[in-house]
């Protein structure tokens, strides 16, 4: 495989678990929340996931378990910020750490055991086109459904009326509530959404993109999703370009590790997060300085 | 029945004490039943966290070493997180602060000046507040959010701690472990109390804490710095300058840090290697905020979180806990923290719907 | 009454921790009625209709529809029955256009609810434009806005919170005029205001709230406005004492050709503003409240930067380039119109928020604070102006509007300043501490020092003011001289309609 096949083959799923995270966080920033504890509810989702998918082998299980868990770690949140108005930074932090540790916890006597990822699908027709086919095309079932998933999410918050109650609870929650909406179930909903999407993302790298468990085996990504959604500036296409962007990097970094350009590992290992202050920078030059 | 929280005419007092207390014993049994769920000997477990730092001499001195990296650099972290800036990459700012201050040792392994000790802090000192301002800088100059930025930088510290280990800075004679050679013996912090590895870095702590308290409770400056965290706008109509409060409330973390990272190759380390990113930068986080963002408060959180970093390393033995239960446990005290804190500014009422 | 009545209260009662809100409200309304409910600020008001409504549910009491007893959980179980609310800070979404958020209440394709926008606004004089964006739209749209979206949901009832305390003159004879022609169409309005020419005008039944409680039901046409005060607080209206003004002398604010490109697409740009001010006057600028107001005020108190220097002069300096803490020490002070948040720290003690700005005070030993000199300004400026507080302890937060005002305002007033910028002085202030802010602010001006006032409250301006200008969309008008202009003059400057 050359380098440019290997590139064309595997960006989507490198990114998919930054693109799930970010997409998530994006709908709950939305409504007008800000949810740091991406890195913790993504780590909880790839241990649950993991844990599941060695003792049943069913992916299904794995991802619905992830997803329920890191739901559940994201409601912590909602209570804290929604119900006692405790300050949402500290907030996101605590269920961060909690979500750390508990994968940590729970995944210990994991590490090093392995288990099976998924099979690409081979698309008839599609995986016949040249160059593309049988690269590009060819992906395993959940990159096919996050693709879709996104298209469903770029419709739903620019066509429908939900995205448009989404838009007015985040603009001015007070007059979405005088006339007439939920808006604290809204930002429940959402922030729940968000904490699904941080476990299907976790899953996705434990139990597909990298079938292992290791600790700190999200190595940043949570951040780097929550940059991408301020790169993004709040829209579905922007954030999912992000996201690409960074799956390219992720596997040039790879590549260039595998054929030993001149620079140490760690130069390489440092790029997605120089990238991701170079992007802030740049972004937040032209938007106002809040986050 | 409905619950509604009424906002108190004053903060209360009585809750600012009882709200941490509430949560360590909220903590406490959510662990009893998360330990035993895994499967744990749940009371062992908690014996060892909260009790047997206290039962040895030896232990409670570990308690104390620990304690002076958390509250130097919590106390610093508070400064800014009470301003708003949000400094969460201290983990980054320890590790440059450690590696300034061993980049003496390591190019004078022999160097008999009498400086040493001095410099090294100095050069920890300015390495963790030169890092952390870098994210100053790009807040202020082009508004980028503190709170990635520093964790971003935080990550590559780590990357950069690594190339000097496994690269320049290995030490020859080191069985290639990743690490760099002992440091001589005027390169290392004197012992506070024979027989310990308690050392004077405690003092640092305590007199930053005094710094701290003396600044933030009753200098103008720490009250600027707090207008502007409580109302950013008023701080404005004021004439509070925003960027200098960026610019305090990074460098002062990023100094404590700094000067903290220092002090751990500088004492219970004697050498740099990887063991140097252990979290502390992170859990000042916690501690500061179990602290209530306050000097004294602080104190109090610094030496709690300790007690159950040497509590989870014998638990580790007797109760066969990983080591991720202290990590645990950290999340759950903020989480319950963070919940119970609400009754300092608000009281709750049970409202009673009157049957129409 | 053989018909029952659309809408009755029966002993409604509702308590916000130790304020008793509202207390044993009886009320009725009929269709075909413009019913008033009339009260100071505080009075109870926002919470009656609030209960009406469905944001909030009453302690105790009984609300009755059209005869039976509801139980309105919600706004949308007001909205079914046939209640629809404009509110006073409207609750329309800036960043949507008018279609938008029209479809966020009221379902239907997106067409046909333009359709309707433009039909209604044709019937009952509603006119906008269905697509535009909110955040362009000029106050009297947005509230247009608002009653179409409401009667859109076909009501029997409509609630309109105050309604003309943004409006211009010419543009309220349009909104009553709307509102006429609803009730011939027999739908019941109750109208929510404090201005009581208004309600004689507009409506046939008054219910006078007063700390919560109904204290009278008239026919609002029978009496006239002194006596309807009366009903409303509970005394003889207060009087300011009008000494006569002394002859300006120097001059001590200036600004000069003052241009200011807006900050954010909801903001306004300010174009070549003058105005001067002098000792012993008090200047007004009138106009709605987003016309550039808080724009000007922030570059007067130098929250925003003036791009040149002299385009601001205070005390005969060029000041544009400094900021707020220079200009105090110039003699500048400022009444910003947050009280909670701008002029004063919720979670912090009043003696603490003495310390915002009356730090010059002596209150500082090399950078460290002196409570004792921090708590004794502040015990005399609780006494001097009269705050109703348990002390310096009291963290702002837990204050009235009135009161943390006259904290505010006394804390400014007692940095003893040459000159001195207000901004809407009175906004949600009761009109006991209304008239003492007032009274405050000529006596201000009779020890010679300089005021600029910035309101929407016509009748305020005219009551202090030698002079008024008038902001409009970021032009400010040349100087009026209060004694020879009118407030139908002033209206029509406000609306753009004379320059």
């Amino acid at each position: 495989m050359s380098g440019l096949e290997f590139l064309l083959a595997g960006t989507l799923a490198a990114s998919l678990p930054l693109l799930l995270a970010a997409l998530g966080e994006m709908v709950v920033e939305k409504t007008g929340l800000l949810n740091l504890g991406l890195e913790g509810m993504m780590a909880i989702g790839a241990a649950i996931a993991f844990i599941c998918v060695y003792h049943t082998g069913s992916h299904v299980v794995g991802f619905v378990a992830a997803a329920a868990v890191s739901t559940l770690i994201a409601m912590l949140f909602a209570v804290l910020v929604i119900a006692v108005r405790a300050n949402e930074v500290a907030s996101g932090l605590a269920i961060g750490v909690l979500g750390l540790g508990l994968s940590a916890l729970f995944g210990k006597t994991y590490e090093s055991l392995t288990i099976k990822g998924l099979p690409k699908i081979d698309i008839p027709v599609l995986s016949d086109i040249p160059v593309i086919g049988p690269t590009v095309l060819t992906q395993d079932i959940v990159v096919w459904l996050a693709v879709i998933g996104t298209f469903g999410l770029w419709w739903t918050l620019n066509r429908t009326k939900l995205g448009l109650i989404i838009a007015a609870v985040g603009e001015n929650a007070e007059a979405a509530r005088a006339i007439g909406y939920p808006v604290v179930l809204i930002r429940l909903a959402a922030a729940a959404f968000g904490g699904a999407m941080c476990g299907v993302a976790g899953a996705y790298a434990s139990t597909v993109y990298t079938p292992l468990w290791a600790d700190g085996m999200i190595a940043g990504r949570g951040w780097i999703a929550l940059a991408l959604v301020v790169f993004g500036t709040w829209q579905t296409g922007r954030v999912a370009f992000g996201a690409l962007l960074f799956g390219i990097l992720s596997l040039g970094e790879l590549t260039a590790q595998a054929i030993g350009v001149g620079l140490p590992s760690q130069v390489l290992s440092s790029l997605p997060y120089l990238v991701t202050i170079l992007m802030l920078v740049v972004i937040s030059r032209r938007k106002s300085g809040a986050f | 029945m409905k619950l509604r929280l009424i906002r108190r005419d004053s903060a209360s007092r009585l809750a600012m004490f009882t709200a941490p207390v509430l949560a360590l014993v909220f903590t406490c049994l959510a662990s009893l039943v998360l330990f035993a769920a895994l499967g744990k000997d749940a009371g062992a477990a908690l014996h060892a966290l909260l009790l047997k730092p206290f039962l040895s001499w030896y232990s409670f001195s570990e308690v104390l070493l620990k304690m002076a990296p958390l509250l130097l650099i919590a106390q610093g972290l508070a400064i800014g997180f009470r301003a708003n800036v949000f400094n969460i990459g201290a983990e980054g700012q320890f590790i440059v602060g450690a590696l300034c201050a061993s980049a003496l040792p390591v190019y004078f392994p022999d160097g008999d000046f009498p400086m040493m000790l001095p410099a090294m802090i100095a050069f920890g000192a300015l390495g963790g507040t030169v890092y952390a301002l870098i994210a100053a800088a790009l807040r202020t100059r082009f508004g980028a959010s503190e709170i990635l930025v520093t964790l971003m930088m935080a990550l590559i510290a780590v990357q950069i701690l690594n190339y000097l280990l496994l690269g320049p800075w290995k030490d020859p004679r080191g069985f290639n472990f990743p690490q760099t050679v002992m440091f001589p013996d005027n390169a290392l912090l004197p012992i506070l109390f024979d027989g310990t590895r308690t050392n004077i870095s405690l003092i640092f702590s305590l007199l930053a804490s005094l710094f701290a308290y003396l600044m933030m409770q009753h200098h103008f400056r720490g009250y600027q710095l707090r207008t502007a965290g409580l109302a950013p706008r008023a701080a404005l109509y004021a004439g509070f300058s925003a960027p200098r409060m960026v610019w305090l409330g990074l460098g002062l973390g990023g100094l404590a840090a700094g000067i903290a990272g220092a002090s751990e190759v500088a004492g219970p380390l004697g050498q740099l290697q990887r063991s140097v990113t252990s979290g502390y930068g992170y859990a000042a986080i916690i501690v500061a905020y179990v602290g209530g963002l306050n000097p004294l408060g602080i104190i109090a959180s610094s030496f709690l979180i300790s007690v159950i970093y040497i509590g989870g390393d014998s638990a580790t033995v007797s109760a066969r806990l990983p080591v991720a239960a202290v990590e645990v446990f950290q999340g759950l005290l903020l989480f319950f923290y963070l919940l119970t804190f609400t009754l300092i500014r608000y009281r709750i009422e049970f409202s009673r719907k009157v049957p129409a | 009454m053989s018909q029952p009545a659309l809408l009755r209260l029966a002993k409604v009662s509702k308590r916000y921790g130790t304020v008793q809100a509202n207390k044993e409200i009886d009320l009725e309304v009929h269709s075909g009625s413009i019913h008033a409910v009339l009260g100071e600020n505080g009075a109870g008001k926002s919470t009656l209709m609030k209960l009406i409504y469905g944001v909030e549910q009453p302690d105790a009491g009984h609300i009755y529809w059209n005869g039976q007893e509801v139980h309105l959980a919600r706004p949308s179980d007001a909205q079914a029955l046939g209640i629809g609310m404009v509110f006073q800070h409207f609750s329309l979404f800036e960043t949507l256009s008018v279609v938008q958020n029209v479809s966020l209440m009221i379902p239907g394709k997106p067409a046909d609810l333009a359709q309707k926008i433009s039909d209604l606004g044709d019937q009952f004089g509603l006119s906008v434009d269905p697509h535009a964006m909110v955040h362009r739209l000029s106050v009297g749209e947005r509230q247009r806005v608002e009653i179409i979206r409401c009667l859109l949901l076909n009501p029997k009832l409509l609630i309109l919170d105050e309604p003309t305390s943004v409006l211009p003159p010419q543009s309220v004879r349009r909104l009553f005029e709307t509102l006429r022609k609803l009730q011939a169409e027999g739908m019941a309005i109750l109208f929510i205001s404090h201005k009581l020419d208004e309600i004689r005008e507009l409506c046939d039944t008054a219910s006078v709230l007063r700390s919560g409680e109904v204290t009278g039901r008239v026919d609002p046409r029978e009496h006239d406005a002194r006596s309807l005060a009366q009903l409303m607080i509970g005394r003889e209206m207060p009087n300011v004492a009008h000494a006569a003004p002394r002859p300006p002398r120097e001059e001590r604010l200036r600004l000069n050709a003052l241009s200011h490109p807006r900050a954010s697409r909801f903001g306004t740009t300010l174009e070549g503003i003058d105005l001067k001010l002098r000792s012993g006057e008090i200047v007004g600028i009138a106009g709605i409240s987003g016309n550039g107001q808080q724009e000007l005020a922030a570059l007067i108190s130098g929250e925003t930067r003036a791009q040149e220097p002299g385009m601001i002069e205070i005390m005969g300096k060029k000041v544009g380039h400094l900021g707020p803490m220079a200009r105090r020490k110039l003699g500048f002070a400022f009444v910003p119109e947050e009280r909670l948040g701008r002029g004063a720290v919720p979670e912090m003690s009043l003696a603490d928020n003495s310390l915002l700005t009356a730090h010059s005070r002596n209150m500082l030993s090399r950078g460290f604070i002196r409570r004792s000199v921090e708590r004794a300004f502040t015990r005399e400026c609780i006494d001097a102006f009269d705050v109703r507080t348990p002390g310096p302890d009291a963290e702002a937060g837990a204050m009235s509007g009135g009161n943390l005002q006259k904290f505010i305002l006394g804390r400014e007033i007692m940095l003893n300043p040459d000159v001195m910028l207000v901004s809407q002085p009175t906004w949600g202030v009761d009109i006991g501490a209304a008239t003492a802010i007032r009274r405050r602010l000529l006596d201000m001006r009779d020890q010679g020092c300089a005021i600029l006032v910035i309101s929407e409250e016509m009748d305020e301006l005219f009551e202090m003011c030698s002079k008024l200008h008038v902001l409009h969309k970021g032009h400010l008008s040349s100087a009026l001289d209060a004694a020879e202009t009118s407030p139908q003059e002033i209206g029509r400057y406000m609306i753009g309609a004379a320059t």
